[in-house]
Formats: C-alpha cells, sequence, structure tokens
C-alpha cells in the first residue's frame, strides 16, 4: 500500500531575556550547577511567580512574525506531574487559552513553496536539569544530581499544524522557523545547546484517506539533520509495522543518533493526566493594541520580504539572498556595501562566498570581523579599475581581516595588479626566452601551452600580473 | 501590662513608661505560665525577641522612626516564612525547613520594629477548623481548656486571647482567621483577596488564602491591617492601590449606614444562642443609628460544597512540591524515585490534606474535571453575584461568624464533614474575595460568639467603622479568658 506522511511540530525556543519566566535570576549558561537560583525557581514554599514582560513581549513578537493572533487575553495554566527537576511538582505553561493562534510560515523545500500553518504559540517555563550518576536515566541510577539554574527559563512552544509531509520538510520547517527567531532577535535557536528543541508528532495514513493513523512522539533529535533522519527512520518503522498489519502504539519514542532508531518509553513512565488548571498566582496576559503596535513595528522587514526585494532590487539569486537574509548582520552589511558599490550581484558573491567560507571556517559572525563595508566596496573598485585582480583581492580581504588594517595600505604594502603595458612585455620576454619548448610547442599548434606560459608569466609577477592583459600581450608576442 | 491593646502599649511605650524589654519580658513569662495548657505556638524564639526588642528601645529612645508597631510583641502563623526560623506549617513533612526568606509581611514587621515572639500552631496547612490537625499538637481554647481555639489559625487566636501575644498573624482560606477568632473572643480579620500580599505564605488555596491581623480589640485591627497592607510586587495577585489610615475610619457612629442580615445564615445549623446574639447585635446597631435589612443570598446553599473541591483542587498542586527532593521530610531507605515519592508523602502527611489532596486530584482528572472543578468555578461567579447584589444594596452585611461557640476536643475530628460546616458562614467570603471580621457580641455557657461584618472589595473602612461602634457600645471585648 501506498502511505502519506503526516508530521506536526512542537518547537521549544527559549526566549532571548536576561532573567527567568517567573524570578530575576539569570539565565546565563555554562554557570555553576545552582547559581542562578532563589526561592522562586527552587519552588520553596511560599514563594510566588512573576511574569517577565520582556519573555511576554519576545513571545508576541515571534507570534507576530508567524501571522499568529495575538489573543485578547490568554492564561497560564499548572501542568501537574512529579519529577525532581519539576521543583513545584507542576510546570507554570498555557494550555486552552494560549498567548497567540492561527498563523502560519512558507517554507521553501527544495524549490518549491510550501506553507505550514501554525496552531499556537505559547509560553512556559523550562525544567531544571537532571545529570545521573550509574545510568543514563534516573530508572537504575546509583544517585541522580539536580541542577535548576536552567529551571524557568523562559520558553515559547511553537505548535505547527499537521501540514508537514515528509521528514525533509519538517527538517526545512525548524530551520526557517529557526532563522525566523533568530532574525527577529527573540531566540539565538542554537539546536546544539538547546536553546531550540523540537518534538515530533509522526502518523501515516494510505492515501486518499482523510482520517490521521495513530501518531507516535519522537523526542530527542538535536540538530536539522537529525530531524530528518530521525523521522525517516520513524516513518519507515510505522510502514513496516502497517505493511505487517500491525498496530502502531501511541507513545512517545525517544530517537538515537547512534543507532539512528527510536525506541519507546516504559508506559509506567509515559501514563500522564496533567490535571491542567488555571494558575492563580498569575493574572491573565491581556496585552493591549498599543503595545502590540509597537512590537509589530519593532518587527521591521521579515526576511522572506527582504530576500525578495534583494532579489529584485539587486537581481540576486535566491540561493545567495536566502544566505544573506537568514543572518541579519549580514545581510545589513550586504545592503551598506551596496550604498558604496553599486554592484548587488558581485558584493553578494563576495559576502555568501569568500566572506561566508571565511567565517564558518573561523566560527565567526560578520559583527566580530575587522572588515566593514567601506572595506569591501574599496576592495571592489580596485578590481574594477584594474588595480587589482580577483585573486590579489582575495590575498587582500583576507589580510583586511586578520591585520585590521586598511585597504590601501595592504595593496601598497604587497603591490598592485600590474597593467602596465611594457613592465608585463619586459616579464613576457623573460617567459618566452625561458621556456622556448613551451613556445615551440604553442606555435605548433597546441593552444593549452598558452596557459602554462601565462601561469609563469604570473610566478614570475608574483601574482601580480593583470591576466587578461597578460594573456592578450603574451599571444601578440608569439604571433 | 500584657492584658493591654497593642494602641494602649503604643502609648506606654512612646511616653517611656514600659520598654519594649520589660513587654516582650512579661509576654514570655506568661507563656511561661499558660503555654503548657493552651499551646498556642510551635516555636518561640525568645532570644532573636529579646534582641528584636532592644534594638526596639533605641528606636524608641532615639524617636525616630516610630511605628505603631516598635517595640510590639507579635505571634505569627507558622505558615509564614521566617528567614532561618522553622517554619512547619504544622506538618511533619516541614518538620526541619528553614526558609532561606522572610515573607514578604514578616519583613514588613521586622522593618517596623516589632518583637517577633514565635511561630503559632495550625491546623497542618491551614487544613481544619479547630487545630487538632496540627501534627505537633492540638492548641486549647483559653477560655475552656475542654474545647477547641477554632482553625486553622487557632495557635495566633489562642496567643492573642490568652495574653501570649499582643498581636497576631493568622491566615484565612475559607474562615481560618474569623472563625478561631470567634472561637477565642478576639477580633479577627480577612482582608480583600489582593489587600495583602502573600509572597511567603505557604500556600493553601492560592485564590482563597488572605492574611490578617488577630487582636484584642478593632482597633488594633485597624493599625495591624494598616501595617500589612499594600502592594507587593512579588506577588502578582496583589493590588496597586493606596492604603487608607484605617484608623480614621474609627468612628463612633453608624447613622444612615445601611446593614444586610443575612437570613439565610440565621437557620438551620446555627446554634440557638448563637442567632439571639446575632440578631441583639443587629438590634443594638439599629439603635445606634443604622438601617437593617434582611437580605437572604440563595447560592450559599452550595458555598461549601464549592469550596471543597477549588480549596483541595489548588491545594493538590500547591502541596506537589513537598516531594522530599528539595527540603523537608525525606523518607529514608528507598532505591527508586517512585517509593521516595510515596514514603515521604505518606510519612510526612496527615489524614486530612490526605483527604484533600485525594479531593483535589479527582477533582482535576481528565473526565471529572468538567463536572467538580469547572462547575464548581460557576458557582463561585454565581455567590459573586450575590454578593455583589446584596451589597448594592447595602454598605456592609452581618451574619455569624461561625454556627456554634467552640466545640469539644475530639468532638468533630471523626466527623470531616461537620467539621467542614463549621465554616459555612466565612467560606462565601473567601470565594467572592471581600474582606470580613468577625469580632465577639456576646457568651453562651462562657464561650465567647462571633459576629461576622463583611463588605465590599476594599472597603475594609467601612466594616472597620460599624465594628468600631458596636464595640465601644456594648464592650465585649472587655471580658478575658480567666486561665
Amino acid at each position: 500500500m501506498n502511505y502519506e506522511t503526516v508530521i506536526g511540530l512542537e518547537i521549544h525556543a527559549q526566549a532571548l531575556t536576561q532573567s527567568k519566566m517567573f524570578c530575576a535570576c539569570s539565565i546565563k549558561f555554562g554557570s555553576e550547577p545552582n547559581s542562578n537560583i532563589c526561592p522562586v525557581c527552587t519552588g520553596q514554599p511560599g514563594s510566588l511567580p512573576v511574569a517577565n514582560k520582556k519573555a511576554i513581549e519576545l513571545g508576541i513578537k515571534a507570534a507576530l512574525a508567524l501571522n499568529c493572533k495575538i489573543e485578547p487575553s490568554s492564561i497560564f495554566a499548572r501542568k501537574n506531574y512529579f519529577y525532581p527537576d519539576l521543583p513545584k511538582g507542576y510546570q507554570i505553561s498555557q494550555y486552552d487559552k494560549p498567548l497567540a493562534t492561527g498563523g502560519w510560515v512558507d517554507i521553501d523545500v527544495d524549490g518549491v513553496t510550501k506553507r505550514i500553518g501554525i496552531t499556537r504559540l505559547h509560553l512556559e517555563e523550562d525544567a531544571g536539569k537532571l545529570v545521573h550518576v550509574g545510568a543514563d536515566r534516573i530508572m537504575g541510577a546509583e544517585e541522580s544530581l539536580v541542577d535548576y539554574n536552567r529551571g524557568g527559563t523562559p520558553l515559547m512552544e511553537i505548535v505547527s499544524e499537521p501540514d508537514i509531509r515528509s521528514a525533509r520538510e519538517a527538517a526545512v520547517y525548524t530551520e526557517t522557523l529557526a532563522n525566523l527567531l533568530r532574525y527577529i532577535e527573540v531566540c539565538d535557536a542554537k539546536m546544539e545547546e538547546g536553546s531550540l528543541r523540537c518534538d515530533a508528532n509522526v502518523s501515516l495514513r494510505p492515501v486518499g484517506q482523510k482520517e490521521f493513523g495513530t501518531k507516535t512522539e519522537v523526542k530527542n533529535m538535536n540538530s536539522f539533520k537529525a530531524i530528518e533522519k530521525a523521522l525517516l527512520s520513524e516513518e519507515k518503522r510505522h510502514e513496516e509495522v502497517l505493511e505487517e498489519g500491525g498496530k502502531i502504539t501511541q507513545e512517545t519514542r525517544f530517537y538515537s543518533e547512534e543507532t539512528n532508531t527510536t525506541s519507546g518509553m516504559r508506559s509506567k513512565e509515559e501514563a500522564h493526566d496533567y490535571r491542567y488548571f488555571p494558575e492563580p498566582d498569575l493574572p491573565p496576559i491581556e496585552p493591549d493594541d498599543k503595545w502590540i503596535e509597537e512590537i509589530r513595528q519593532s518587527l521591521g522587514e521579515l526576511p522572506q520580504k527582504r530576500r525578495q526585494r534583494l532579489i529584485d532590487q539587486f537581481g540576486l539569486n535566491t540561493e545567495s539572498a536566502s544566505i544573506l537574509v537568514y543572518d541579519k548582520p549580514l545581510a545589513n552589511f550586504f545592503e551598506d556595501t551596496t550604498k558604496l558599490y553599486d554592484k548587488g550581484a558581485v558584493v553578494a558573491n563576495w559576502l555568501t562566498g569568500e566572506v561566508t567560507a571565511y567565517l564558518k571556517e573561523k566560527k565567526k559572525t560578520i559583527e566580530e570581523l575587522d572588515l566593514k563595508p567601506p572595506q569591501l566596496a574599496e576592495l571592489l573598485k580596485l578590481i574594477d579599475e584594474g588595480t587589482l585582480s580577483g585573486k590579489l583581492a582575495k590575498g587582500v580581504l583576507v589580510k583586511v581581516i586578520e591585520t585590521g588594517k586598511q585597504v590601501k595600505d595592504i595593496v601598497a604594502e604587497s603591490g598592485a595588479q600590474i597593467s602596465d603595458q611594457g613592465e608585463l612585455n619586459k616579464i613576457i620576454a623573460e617567459v618566452i626566452a625561458n621556456n622556448t619548448k613551451v613556445v615551440a610547442d604553442y606555435k605548433g599548434g597546441k593552444e593549452t601551452a598558452l596557459t602554462f606560459l601565462v601561469g609563469q608569466v604570473m610566478k614570475l609577477s608574483k601574482g601580480r600580473a593583470n591576466p587578461a592583459l597578460a594573456n592578450q600581450l603574451l599571444k601578440e608576442a608569439l604571433t | 501590662m500584657i492584658n493591654k491593646s497593642a494602641h494602649e502599649l503604643h502609648s506606654l511605650l512612646s511616653s517611656k513608661r514600659v520598654s519594649s524589654l520589660e513587654l516582650t519580658e512579661a509576654v514570655f513569662a506568661r507563656i511561661d505560665q499558660v503555654e503548657d495548657k493552651v499551646k498556642a505556638y510551635i516555636t518561640l524564639t525568645k532570644e532573636e525577641a529579646l534582641r528584636q526588642a532592644r534594638a526596639a528601645d533605641a528606636r524608641l529612645k532615639a524617636g525616630n522612626n516610630i511605628t505603631p508597631l516598635t517595640g510590639l510583641p507579635v505571634a505569627v502563623k507558622d505558615n509564614m516564612c521566617t528567614q532561618g526560623v522553622l517554619t512547619t506549617c504544622g506538618s511533619k513533612i516541614l518538620n526541619n525547613y528553614l526558609p532561606p526568606y522572610d515573607a514578604t509581611i514578616v519583613a514588613g514587621l521586622k522593618s517596623a520594629g516589632a518583637v517577633i515572639i514565635g511561630k503559632a500552631n495550625m491546623d497542618e496547612f491551614a487544613m481544619g477548623s479547630s487545630t487538632e490537625n496540627s501534627a505537633l499538637y492540638p492548641t486549647r481554647n483559653p477560655w475552656d481548656l475542654t474545647t477547641v481555639p477554632g482553625g486553622s489559625s487557632g495557635g495566633s487566636a489562642a496567643a492573642v486571647a490568652a495574653d501570649e501575644a499582643v498581636l497576631a498573624l493568622g491566615s484565612d482560606t475559607g474562615g481560618s482567621i474569623r472563625q478561631p477568632a470567634a472561637f477565642c473572643g478576639v477580633v479577627g480579620m480577612k482582608p480583600t483577596y489582593g489587600r495583602v500580599s502573600r509572597f511567603g505564605l505557604v500556600a493553601f488555596a492560592s485564590s482563597l488564602d488572605q492574611i490578617g491581623p488577630l487582636t484584642k480589640d478593632v482597633t488594633d485591627s485597624a493599625i495591624l491591617l494598616g501595617a500589612i497592607a499594600g502592594h507587593d510586587e512579588k506577588d502578582a495577585t496583589s493590588v496597586d492601590l493606596p492604603v487608607p489610615d484605617y484608623r480614621k475610619a474609627l468612628i463612633d457612629d453608624v447613622k444612615k449606614v445601611k446593614i444586610g442580615l443575612i437570613s439565610n445564615l440565621l437557620g438551620d445549623g446555627i446554634a440557638p444562642e448563637v442567632k439571639l446574639a446575632v440578631k441583639a447585635a443587629a438590634e443594638a446597631l439599629a439603635k445606634l443609628g443604622a438601617e437593617i435589612v434582611e437580605v437572604e443570598l440563595p447560592s450559599f446553599e452550595y458555598a461549601v460544597s464549592t469550596y471543597y473541591l477549588l480549596a483541595p483542587a489548588e491545594a493538590s498542586s500547591n502541596l506537589a512540591r513537598f516531594d522530599g527532593v528539595k527540603y523537608g521530610h525525606r523518607s529514608g531507605g528507598t532505591k527508586d524515585l517512585l517509593n521516595m515519592y510515596y514514603n515521604t508523602r505518606r510519612e510526612g502527611f496527615g489524614p486530612e490534606v490526605k483527604r484533600r489532596i485525594m479531593i483535589g486530584t479527582y477533582a482535576l482528572s481528565a473526565g471529572y474535571y468538567d463536572a467538580y472543578y469547572l462547575k464548581a468555578l460557576k458557582v463561585r461567579t454565581l455567590i459573586k453575584q450575590d454578593f455583589e447584589k446584596a451589597l448594592g444594596k447595602c454598605d456592609v452585611l452581618i451574619s455569624p461568624t461561625a454556627p456554634t461557640v467552640a466545640f469539644k476536643v475530639g468532638e468533630k475530628t471523626a466527623d470531616p464533614l461537620a467539621m467542614y460546616l463549621s465554616d459555612i458562614a466565612t467560606i462565601p467570603v473567601n470565594l467572592a474575595g471581600l474582606p470580613a471580621l468577625s469580632l465577639p457580641c456576646g457568651f453562651s455557657g462562657g464561650l465567647p460568639i462571633g459576629l461576622q461584618i463583611i463588605g465590599r472589595a476594599f472597603a475594609e473602612e467601612t466594616i472597620l467603622r460599624v465594628a468600631f461602634t458596636y464595640e465601644q457600645n456594648t464592650k465585649w471585648h472587655t471580658q478575658k479568658a480567666k486561665l
């Protein structure tokens, strides 16, 4: 039988605040265990939560970017369950009245645009972290220690509609969302550090059937690649079970990257009735229209719109426009450079090529570099003027980045391109004199011999010869 | 000296006729004398109290920064966090808990220069109406040691009635300040929900809990309320309204005040002598110029049932944090998490607390939520509306505080439902979030009877005015328990 895969994703994105969701403790990553804690986030008797206004603002910002409706009144609810990383015995979350509902995001899957519905976005607090001794779960551990530093970190949970039809789409959706959240500066979206986490609901149904099949929830996917692999593996497992006439059990399954399979949890851990009810310690969130409008204004141009504009305005191709807009500082660098040097496609090539490669290699961001738009513009102008060849310019670029010196100083030190005919002819004469056999080959009709001779000219000039001119003069000299 | 009210003692302290140290030592001498019989306290902090008294004397001597509480001995119910001082909530599960912080009102008492005598006994986690549910020992009623002091703030009420404290703080979720005040012949006030910070008050039912004063007279109630009321940015349910000078509300005049006598709290289930006393109080107020009308609040019939769904539901969640992981009792000898949870909670909680956790868990469970919790929320709205209607016509409402005078120790412990009904007149007020005060209005068989005065939200001043006028013209409060 042919099956259709149906996937809905729950993304947990850590809001970029200074402090926790319901207390003033810092959310700095990597502090000493239990150093960023207080009576509130350790659930001391008598302590009370107070909602972090900045977290609500970032939640609204994200919801607006996802085309959601901000609910005029949303409430916090308690999700009750026992676990040592949950100090109050309940998590403060949102349940039947979330912060925002009914949005969408467009994703590009291998050249095809698809719209994925967003069911809701709500706010909640993160749990603490358990460290087990002697086992990797609490079951069977000799002892387990708890660190409440992460406890109370503000999270935005973004729930998609079951609109996703393949593992690939799920990975692209998550990456698109990560890029968007990072672009609007509400989340740094680092899956490896856990500031963006993804759970997937997966089910299969025969093609043409309307009803959903039984779903499983897949957890523990720690990269975009892992999402795709995990969901492919789970999809395959469903298909095998169904093909053999079996039934899928509704359960939570953990993905292991090592084995590239998912495995179920023990049913005892699974049997939860969370007994949600409205959190009596917190008033409803009722953002006024003026505040929502201010937040909307602060969004500015969203990445998908900006990408289209870059394509239309500068004639960029989709790929380089995409690379630029999902790194907001890089896109800003691009636009600032084009104000000084108007060949946008050239600027984009340099930024998405040389510069991006350098950033990736050194694990840096464009903002951390000494290279600024005026220098890149100056460099590109020097190429156009013939002062530098493309290759020379690349060397100059690296020197600018690594030394912080000015472009013109570096060019003065290492020398500009040689475009003076007299000077080039002297070098050419020397090359011809030293390579009589190759010259003879060329004259005998071996066209490729010319490439070698040009190479010799470049070598002798220490790379400074204007290659096009050298090529032309060499040809003339050999006829 | 120790039988005097706070405002009388304040004059003596301010005029240096008495020092706070003398007063505090006198209170501890009284405690030495009667505490064995009354058992009002769980923890006494004598050393720290004497230190605070000396500091208060220095303030009084310097003559600056003197508040109406400076130098006055106060008892604090044991469900309010006191930094570094044992806070048990009357429970075994917190038998070793030293809070790392002060409740907002405790910090407020300290900065006002009050002297904290100790932590008062209570029903475990404030669940009960007799203080017999304390895991440590029951408190006795100073008027008759064979009867209960009421609850859950029985320790606070008994301490004030027995002169083991000049002032006390209690908490009231369904009547836990007013009912013990009535049983012990003192004045107890539950402020409007949101008037006093709950930060540091160990939660029983968060949407109902409110801290309030237990005092020897109405003037002291106004003074202590003024000291603890106000917005707290650490409590999102506390209301940002200015705090009036409540003493200015103490006017001996009720002319043109319209008072509603709640007729359905004078029917079945209310002891005849209590009915008589409350009717007599209404007549006395009428003679003083108030207009008395009868009002009926039909939804009251459902108040106790509603309360016993909502309060346990919230409690079942609030008490989840007592799991042996972070503080308090942890059962030893278990090898796995689930059994550690089971045994810790089995050993740590008493029967009434377990009963309410189970009721609340059930009411919130999938499949029962709509029928119980949600329905109770709807009835709560009806009760609020009944009050709004009645208080639209009347300035205050009056009723008995409790259906009977103090009952015998052990009389109702075997019958939880009978115990629950002793809060029949106080519970609706918490459900509506309104302020109410109980003050003495007579005696039956040598035991005090309480009159409840209920006001509009944030209209504590009207309640205080009516209570003050009644008190000044009846003088029930001058009678003292003989120990």
